[in-house]
C-alpha cells in the first residue's frame, strides 16, 4: 500500500502577507475614532453618534456617498441584500417554511410559497403540501436561492422561483468570507475547463461538473428538486473540481476577490503544480501572487 | 539575604522595568480561519488566544436570547500547562465562572448589542501561559478578536493592572503598572482596571490581594488608567497594520474586475 508523504511545518516558518505601510491606505478608521464630518451628514453602518460627534465602531475604510457616511469592516457576517444569489444548507423544517443557514447572523427563511412545486403547476399550497415538505427538502440539503426580502430584524427571506435555483446535487462546497465575493451581474459561471461554479454572495461557493448545472436547467418540469446522486462523475472532472477548490482557497487565503476571471487565471497558473501540492501554504501564496500579477497586466492593457 | 523586593533602591522592579513601564506587547489578528474573529496576544510572558464566533442564531436554547439585543457569552479557560504546576480544571471552577461573568459584563457594555436582536456572540479565551495580569491580557485579546470579526464596538476595551510597592526608607509607596506573576504572588494589592480609553470611561474595576488604603486608591487607579491608554496605542497600531495589509491585497485583485 502506498503511503503519501506527511508534511509538517513549523509555526515560525509560516508565510505572512507582505507588510504594507499605513500611509498607502487613506481613510482608515478604528473603533472609537472621531470621523471628521460636515453638517447635515447621515450616518450609515459601522458608525454611531456620541453626542454631537460621529464615531467609528468597526475597523475599516470610510465610504461616503453624498451625505451618507459609513465604515465598511474587513470581515463580517453576510448582510443580505435583495437580489443576491446565496447558497445555503437546510437546518430545520418548520410548519410552512424551511430554515436555511447562510452564514448570516440569523437563519434565513424559505417559505413554502416561494418554491416551485414539482410538476410546475401554480396552485395554492394545501395541507398536503405541508406534509410533503420533507420530501422536497430535508435537513442537510444544499440549495441555491435568491434573496427576496429582508425582514426588520435582519433575517432574509429566500425564493427559488426560477429554474436555475433549487437543490444542489453532486459537487463541492467551499466556504470563504462574504466580503471576498465580488458583486456581479451573473453568479452562475460555466468555466471552460468543464466545471461550473456558483459564487454565492454569502461566501459559500459551489463547484460542480458542468453537466450538473445543465441537467438542472433541463429538468424544468421537476422544479429543480431532483437530485441525481446515481450518476457517476468521471475522474477527470473530479480532478478539475479539486483543483478549482484549492485555487479558490489559495485566493481566499491571500484575501483576494473572487470572481470568474480571477478563478480562471488562478486555475491556469496552478497547472504547473499537482493538485495536492496546492495545499501547501507557500504554493498557495505563489499561485495568488501569479494571479495578481496577471490581473495587473490586464489592467495595464 | 534580604527578601525579594518589589522595587529596588535603584528604582528597578524584579524584572528590570521601571514602575511606569509596560511589558512588551506582541499581537496578531486573524490567526484562525474557522472562527469569525481571532487574535493572539502576548503581554511579556503571558500568552492568550481569543476566538469570537458570531453573531449567529441561537440553536438549542431559545430562552437564552433577548428580543432586542444580542446575547454575549464569554468563556475563560486556562490551559493545563499554563501555570508552573499542572492545572487540574481548565474551566468551570469558581474562579473561572466569576471571570466569565466579569467578561460578560465588560463586553455587554462595549459591544453595540442593540444592532443584533435575537443573535448570540460567543467569545472564547484560552490562556496558554500565565505570567500575571491574565485577566487583563484576556480582555485585550478579546477586543482584538472582536475587531477582527467586524463586530461594532463603542471603543477599544483596554485593561491594565497596577499595584503598590511598599514604602522604602521614608519614601511614599510607589504605584507600579502591569504586574507580573512574581509581583502578584509577593503580596500587595492588585488593581485591575478595564476602560474605554477614548471615551474616558471605566467599565470594570477589581481589587485583589491585600487591602488598599483609601488615600492610595487615586494614584494606583490613575496609573492603571494611563497604562490602559498606552496599551490602546499599541493595539491601535496593530489593527491599522493588519487592516492596511488586507486592503492592499484586496485592492490589487479587485481592480481587475472592472477592466
Amino acid at each position: 500500500m502506498e503511503v503519501t508523504d506527511v508534511n509538517i511545518r513549523l509555526a515560525c516558518d509560516r508565510i505572512c502577507l507582505p507588510a504594507v505601510s499605513e500611509n498607502e491606505v487613506q481613510k482608515l478608521f478604528t473603533p472609537g475614532e472621531d470621523i471628521p464630518t460636515c453638517a447635515g451628514f447621515m450616518r450609515g453602518h459601522g458608525t454611531y453618534t456620541e453626542g454631537e460627534d460621529l464615531k467609528a465602531s468597526v475597523a475599516g475604510v470610510k465610504e461616503q456617498v453624498n451625505k451618507l457616511i459609513s465604515i465598511k469592516p474587513l470581515k463580517s457576517r453576510y448582510n443580505g441584500e435583495i437580489g443576491d444569489v446565496v447558497v445555503g444548507r437546510v437546518v430545520e423544517v418548520q410548519q410552512k417554511r424551511w430554515k436555511i443557514d447562510t452564514n448570516a447572523r440569523l437563519e434565513s427563511v424559505l417559505l413554502l410559497s416561494s418554491v416551485n412545486l414539482p410538476g410546475g403547476e401554480l396552485r395554492r399550497r394545501s395541507s398536503e403540501d405541508e406534509k410533503m415538505m420533507r420530501k422536497y427538502l430535508q435537513e442537510g440539503d444544499l440549495i441555491s436561492a435568491e434573496v427576496m426580502n429582508v425582514y426588520q430584524d435582519g433575517a432574509l427571506s429566500l425564493h427559488t422561483r426560477s429554474l436555475k435555483y433549487g437543490k444542489l446535487s453532486q459537487g463541492v462546497l467551499v466556504k470563504v468570507f462574504p466580503s471576498l465575493i465580488m458583486r456581479r451581474k451573473n453568479h452562475f459561471h460555466s468555466l471552460p475547463n468543464g466545471a461550473a461554479v456558483i459564487l454565492g454572495n454569502n461566501g459559500f461557493v459551489w463547484i460542480c461538473p458542468a453537466s450538473g448545472l445543465e441537467h438542472q436547467e433541463d429538468s424544468g418540469s421537476a422544479g429543480g428538486f431532483i437530485q441525481d446522486l446515481e450518476k457517476e462523475v468521471p475522474k477527470a472532472d473530479r480532478e478539475v473540481i479539486a483543483r478549482l477548490k484549492n485555487c479558490i482557497l489559495a485566493l481566499a487565503n491571500s484575501k483576494m476577490m473572487l470572481y470568474d476571471t480571477s478563478i480562471i487565471y488562478a486555475y491556469e497558473e496552478s497547472m504547473k503544480f499537482t493538485v495536492t501540492e496546492l495545499l501547501l501554504p507557500d504554493v498557495m501564496v505563489d499561485v495568488a501572487n501569479l494571479t495578481q500579477h496577471r490581473l495587473h497586466l490586464d489592467i495595464a492593457e | 539575604m534580604a527578601g525579594l523586593q518589589l522595587l529596588s533602591e535603584y528604582g528597578l522592579r524584579v524584572d528590570g522595568r521601571r514602575p511606569n513601564e509596560l511589558r512588551q506587547i506582541r499581537c496578531k489578528m486573524g490567526v484562525f480561519s474557522q472562527p469569525d474573529g481571532s487574535a493572539y496576544l502576548e503581554q511579556g510572558n503571558t500568552k492568550v488566544l481569543a476566538a469570537v464566533y458570531g453573531p449567529h442564531e441561537v440553536r438549542l436554547n431559545r430562552s437564552k436570547t433577548h428580543h432586542d439585543r444580542a446575547y454575549i457569552n464569554c468563556q475563560f479557560s486556562m490551559a493545563v500547562f499554563s501555570t508552573s504546576e499542572r492545572k487540574r480544571r481548565p474551566r468551570g471552577d469558581r474562579k473561572s465562572q466569576e471571570m466569565d461573568m466579569n467578561l460578560n459584563q465588560i463586553f455587554e457594555s462595549a459591544i453595540r448589542t442593540e444592532l443584533y436582536p435575537r443573535s448570540r456572540i460567543d467569545i472564547y479565551l484560552e490562556v496558554l501561559q500565565a505570567d500575571g495580569s491574565n485577566f487583563s491580557a484576556c480582555v485585550n485579546a478579546a477586543t482584538l478578536a472582536l475587531i477582527d470579526a467586524g463586530i461594532p464596538l463603542k471603543d477599544y476595551v483596554c485593561s491594565c493592572t497596577s499595584t503598590l510597592a511598599p514604602s522604602q526608607g521614608g519614601a511614599p509607596p510607589t504605584p507600579m503598572v502591569d504586574v507580573n506573576h512574581v509581583e502578584e504572588t509577593l503580596g500587595g494589592p492588585g488593581l485591575s482596571m478595564s476602560t474605554l480609553p477614548r471615551l474616558d470611561s471605566v467599565v470594570h474595576l477589581e481589587l485583589s490581594g491585600t487591602r488598599l488604603h483609601l488615600s492610595h486608591i487615586d494614584p494606583v487607579a490613575e496609573k492603571a488608567a494611563t497604562g490602559a491608554a498606552d496599551i490602546m496605542a499599541v493595539l491601535d497600531k496593530a489593527v491599522r497594520g493588519h487592516v492596511a495589509q488586507c486592503l492592499h491585497a484586496r485592492e490589487v485583485s479587485g481592480q481587475g474586475a472592472d477592466a
